[in-house]
This record gives C-alpha cells, structure tokens and sequence, in this order.
C-alpha cells in the first residue's frame, strides 16, 4: 500500500474523531510549547548576560596587583602596590596589544558651584575609551599631551553632569573639586547605563592618571592595567605575553609567586554563558519530560483506539491488509497526531513567548535549534508510543477482530 | 478445470489445555467448482463457520489438504493468505461490517486500496459494482443514512470489487428483514447466474439456502449431507 493511501486513511481516522484527537495532541502540544518556552527564556537570559559582558569592551584584559601579605594578612587580589604606568608602556609595545591603559580609582566628594556629589575618579590614558569602547557626547576626551602634563582636566559621565549640573546648563568649561584640587571639565561621556553587575556606568570622572597620581593619591602606583587585545584570537598569547613580561620586570623567579594577576573577559563571558547554557538545558529537560507525558497520552489513546476499532481492523485484514500494513496505518495515526501536536505546540510557544516579551519586557530568543528539536522529538515520541499499540492491531487475528463485540 | 475449493481430510482441532481438544472440523473432504452457488448449513456449532473460515483463509486447518484454485494454502503465512484474501476473495458479514462516517463508495473502494489498484480506477471499478448491485445512486451516503439491505448491498459491491474467485457469505441475511432478505439472495442468485460467480454462503436458515444450487450440511464437524437441488423446487 502506498505511502499516500496510508496517510489518507490514517488523516480520515482522526478527522473522524476530531474532538478526542485534538484533545490527544494537547499533551504533545503542552510539552513543545513548554519546550520552546524555557528555551528561549533560557537562551534570552543568556544573551543578555552576553551582551552585557561585551559591552564592558571587547577583547579586554585587565592586569590587577596580587596579593601581599602584611603581619600574616594577606590582602587579596589587588592588594599588592606593584604596578606602575612603566609597565604599561611595556605591555603596549607586546604584539598583539592594541592598547593600554593605567588605571587609577579615587572615591572622593565632587564639588561644583553649589552642588557636590560622591563619586568615583578614575586616572586614565585616552586610550581608555577604546579600550571600554565608550565614547564622548559632547567636548572632547583629554589628550596624550594633558597626561605629560598631568593637567588638571575631566571628563563626567552622565551621572556625574545631572547631579554636579541639574539646571541643564553645559558643563564643557566648568570647574569641579575634588579632594581640593580644581579640574576643568572637557568633555562628557555617552550615557552607558548598568554595567553587568548592575553598577551605574556614568556615576564616573575620568581624568590623565598622571593627574590622579600626582595630584590625589600621591602614588607612584597604579590600580589596574587595562589592555585591548587586537583582536579575539590575540587575547590568549597576549595574555601569556604580558605575564612573561611583567614577571622578567618584577624579577619574578618560581616559585616565587606572581605579585599581578592577569584575566581576560573572554574567560568571565564564558563562565557566565555556559551556567545560561545548563541551566537552558536544564529546562528543556524538565519540558521535555511533559513531552514524554503527552507521548504516554497518545499511548493511551491509541490502545483505547485500537480495542474500539478491533472489527475494523477484523474488517481490513479480512479484505486483504496485512498486518505491516495495519501497523503502518496505526503508527502514521500517532506519528500524526504527535507531530501536528508538535507543530501547534511551536506556534503556541512561540505565540506565548512573543506575549512574554512584549508584556514582561523579558529578553527572550526562540531558538531554531529548540524549534527543530522539538518538532523531531515529538515526531520520535509518536513513533516510540504509537509503535506499542500499533503493533497489538498488527498481531490480531482476523477471525477474532471480526467477531469481538 | 480445477476446483475453486478442495480440501482433503481438513481438520481443525482447538487446544481446551489440560489434554482436552475438540475437533471443529473432523476431516471434510469438499469439492467446489467455479460458478457453483453453495449453502452450508449445520447447527451451532456443527463446524460450518469453522469451514467458511478456513475456506476463507481467515483461519489455518490443523492438518489436512486445502487446495484454493489449484494451489495449497494449507500452511501459508499470515501475509500470503492476507494476499490470497485480498485477490481471490470477498467477504460478505452478517453485521454488513462496513466502516462508519464512511461513505458507500469509499467504503466499496477499501479492497482495492490493499491490493493496489491505481486511485483513478478504484473509484471506476467502485461505481460499477455499486451499479450491479443497485445502490450506486447512495454512494455519497454513510451507512447510518442506509438500510440494512442497502449496507448488505454496499457490502456485496465491496466484495465484488477485486473480481474474486470465490464470494463467502456468512448469515449475510441474518440481520435483515424478510423483504431485503429476499432482495438480497436474489442479488446473489442473480450474480452466480449472470456473472458466474463462485460463491459458498453460510446460513442455519432453510429458506436462505433454498437459493443455492448446492447445499452441504455440517453437524459436529462432519459433512452429513451433500446435494444438489433443483432451483424450481427452491422457489
């Protein structure tokens, strides 16, 4: 018999009974749906997490003092004074460093005109925007020159103008205080809003770091060292490349101990996707096992199918069907029925997943892989659960199926 | 010419378990020949079914020769028989066994369907034996919108469609008033006489098997009788 002539006869079985194969696929249609859900609930978190690590800057690696210890303490990460801006100049002359820049923090109390306000002073080198992939929306970032001249200059993110500036006017030429010191505000930063880590972006000044150095913390040292690989693939060997470096400049021998830490982005953004990535799969397993669900429902179904329509299968073996053909016939019943359950569950999730979005302001991704996946699972699940009641009709005997009552 | 049905010392014994076993059939020797118009008759239980069963190749006899249009089919495998049945046979049931929600033509088309006749001629062939019958005109009907007779006639047409060899009917009247009764063993002499279809008609009914040419008579599994009769007597 053909492939059509099966389909035909196995559509007409369940056009017949319309309501109770409706009511079959929900099961089916529930757990693709679901499936779908999670997944792009899953993937959407993940993909934001993602973009959120890439917008710190892309190809980033941040250089940070280690550890010391005082009196048995040890300090921690970032503890030691180790690194200086010559170490900087030497990293950036390292193949594939695009560039570098100190970095030098300082919390200190702001004044402009009336108004102050608390805020984090950040030492940098022009290079820094490049590096953090940020950019200037009015006036100018400071120059090369202002860090030679360690001049007293600024430039305010967002946060900074409406707390210091909260009549609207240009801050470009005003004067803030910090710590005593005057600076001349030369440009502001483009708003960038939360970090990843939910920290405000814009509450930040940058100024030279020599300025900072030599004019608020009285340092020779600086906090980080921030550099930009040229490129992703440069991230690794100049990551290696700066630790030989800087343990040849600190006279570092094993096993001695490194007195920096050198991390790259790329390892952070990797961490955080893989736990989106269990998690996602975590959540298909749970849908995919209201899947099995719905494919234990067609089971049923079938085998209540298959005892009610014992004389027909009677009838159609006595007028010559074989009991392959049966079973083909019964099996293309679920397979149907599964698959079109899968296919509504996919509109519905993605229907519910659109509603989610819009509604909830949620990211979320539909993911083609989930679609696929599911759509062939449920196709898997009406060949595993059909197969069972398919082949009960196949074995019947003719003369049996024909007298049962 | 070889007989359309012969079966030398067919037995069929059923297992009760525990060292019982009953035969349904006790050795029947048979010979049917094409256009022949057979009634089998017997009591319940005298084997008749059994027979029309194995005839039929629904069943398999425990031992003993069946020769169906000169070829044993004593021990083929489900699937060949399922081929035989679907080739050479029709089945006409008590209960017409027609599928619901289905309409007369389809349900008429359903034989071909496993014996792979092409689509454009099934429903040719359909139509045309529905006309032989003389329903052709509900074809578009499901058999809730029918009569018995006319499901009996659907039935028949379905029956006829493959052009078997041999036509089994099982108590076909069984379930039908006397007049559709009458209208459909009229049917059936009408194509035995006219078309010279072979067929073997089961009934515990006397006046049912009045229509035949032959009538065999079963009783605890052996042929106790076996004439012929004379179609003036029989009307």
């Amino acid at each position: 018999m053909s492939f059509k002539a099966t389909f035909r006869i196995a559509l007409d079985a369940l056009l017949r009974n319309r309501a109770r194969s409706l009511l079959t696929m929900l099961g089916v249609i529930i757990g693709v749906a679901a499936v779908i859900i999670t997944v792009a609930i899953g993937s959407g978190a993940r993909d934001s997490v993602q973009k959120q690590i890439e917008g710190l800057g892309s190809n980033l690696i941040v250089v940070m003092p280690g550890s010391v210890t005082q009196g048995g303490a040890r300090t921690g990460a970032g503890g030691a004074s180790t690194l200086t801006p010559d170490d900087g100049i030497a990293i950036a002359k390292l193949p594939g460093v695009a560039a570098v820049s100190p970095s030098v923090t300082v919390r200190s109390q702001v004044v402009a005109g009336g108004n102050n306000w608390q805020t984090t002073i950040t030492g940098v080198a022009p290079t820094y925007t490049f590096i953090r992939n940020w950019s200037i929306v009015s006036g100018q970032f400071f120059s090369q020159n202002d860090v030679y001249s360690a001049n007293k200059v600024a430039v305010l993110g967002q946060t900074v103008v409406q707390n210091l500036f909260p009549d609207g006017s240009s801050p470009i030429g005003q004067t803030i205080i910090a710590k005593g010191v005057p600076f001349t505000v030369v440009g502001t930063l483009k708003a960038m809003g939360q970090s990843g880590t939910g920290q405000d972006q814009d509450d930040t000044i940058l100024i030279p770091y020599t300025s900072a150095m030599q004019r608020l913390t009285g340092s020779t040292t600086v906090s980080t060292l921030m550099v930009s690989a040229a490129g992703p693939d440069s991230v690794q060997p100049a990551q290696t490349a700066i630790t030989t470096l800087l343990e040849q400049r600190h006279h570092i021998v094993p096993p001695q101990q490194d007195d920096f830490t050198v991390r790259n982005l790329q390892d952070i953004a990797s961490a955080a996707s893989s736990t989106g990535a269990v998690l996602e799969f975590l959540l298909a397993g749970v849908a995919a096992v209201s899947l099995v669900v719905g494919g234990i429902g067609i089971m049923n179904i079938m085998l209540v199918s298959v005892t009610e329509r014992t004389r027909e299968i009677g009838l159609r073996m006595s007028v010559g069907a074989r009991g392959a053909t049966i079973l083909r016939q019964f099996l293309a019943e679920s397979i149907m029925l599964s698959t079109v359950g899968g296919v509504l569950g996919v509109c519905v999730g993605i229907f519910v997943t659109l509603l989610i979005a819009l509604i909830a302001k949620w990211p979320m991704a539909v993911s083609v892989y989930g679609v696929f996946f599911s759509v062939f699972f449920s196709a898997l699940v009406g060949i595993f659960f059909g197969y069972y009641p398919a082949r009960k009709a196949a074995q019947l005997r003719p003369i049996e199926a024909l007298r049962f009552e | 010419m070889e007989p359309v049905v012969y079966t030398k010392d067919l037995q069929k014994i059923y297992d009760l378990g525990g060292g019982g076993r009953v035969a349904a059939l006790g050795g029947v020797d048979l010979k049917i020949n094409s256009g022949e118009f057979v009634a089998v008759m017997g009591p319940s239980g005298s084997g008749k079914s059994t027979f029309m069963h194995i005839v039929g190749l629904l069943d398999e006899p425990t031992s003993g020769i069946y020769r169906f249009e000169g070829s044993d089919v004593s021990t083929l495998s489900a699937d060949e028989r399922a081929d035989i049945r679907s080739r050479r046979l029709g089945f006409v049931f008590q209960s017409y066994n027609l599928l619901s929600r289905t309409t007369a033509l389809e349900n008429a088309e359903l034989p071909m369907i496993y014996s792979g006749v092409p689509e454009a001629d099934r429903h040719r062939i359909a139509l045309e034996k529905l006309a032989i019958v003389g329903v052709d005109s509900l074809r578009d009907h499901a058999p809730n919108q029918m009569s018995g007779g006319q499901q009996q006639r659907v039935a028949i047409a379905r029956s006829l469609v493959n052009n078997p060899g041999l036509i089994l009917a099982d108590e076909p009247t069984g379930a039908l008033d006397t007049k559709s009764s009458k209208e459909v063993m009229e049917l059936f002499t009408h194509l035995n006489k006219e078309q010279g279809i072979t067929i073997l008609l089961v009934t515990h009914e006397p006046d049912v098997a009045a229509y035949a040419k032959r009538v065999i008579t079963f009783r605890d599994g052996h042929v106790i009788s076996d004439r012929l009769q004379d179609e003036k007597v029989a009307a």
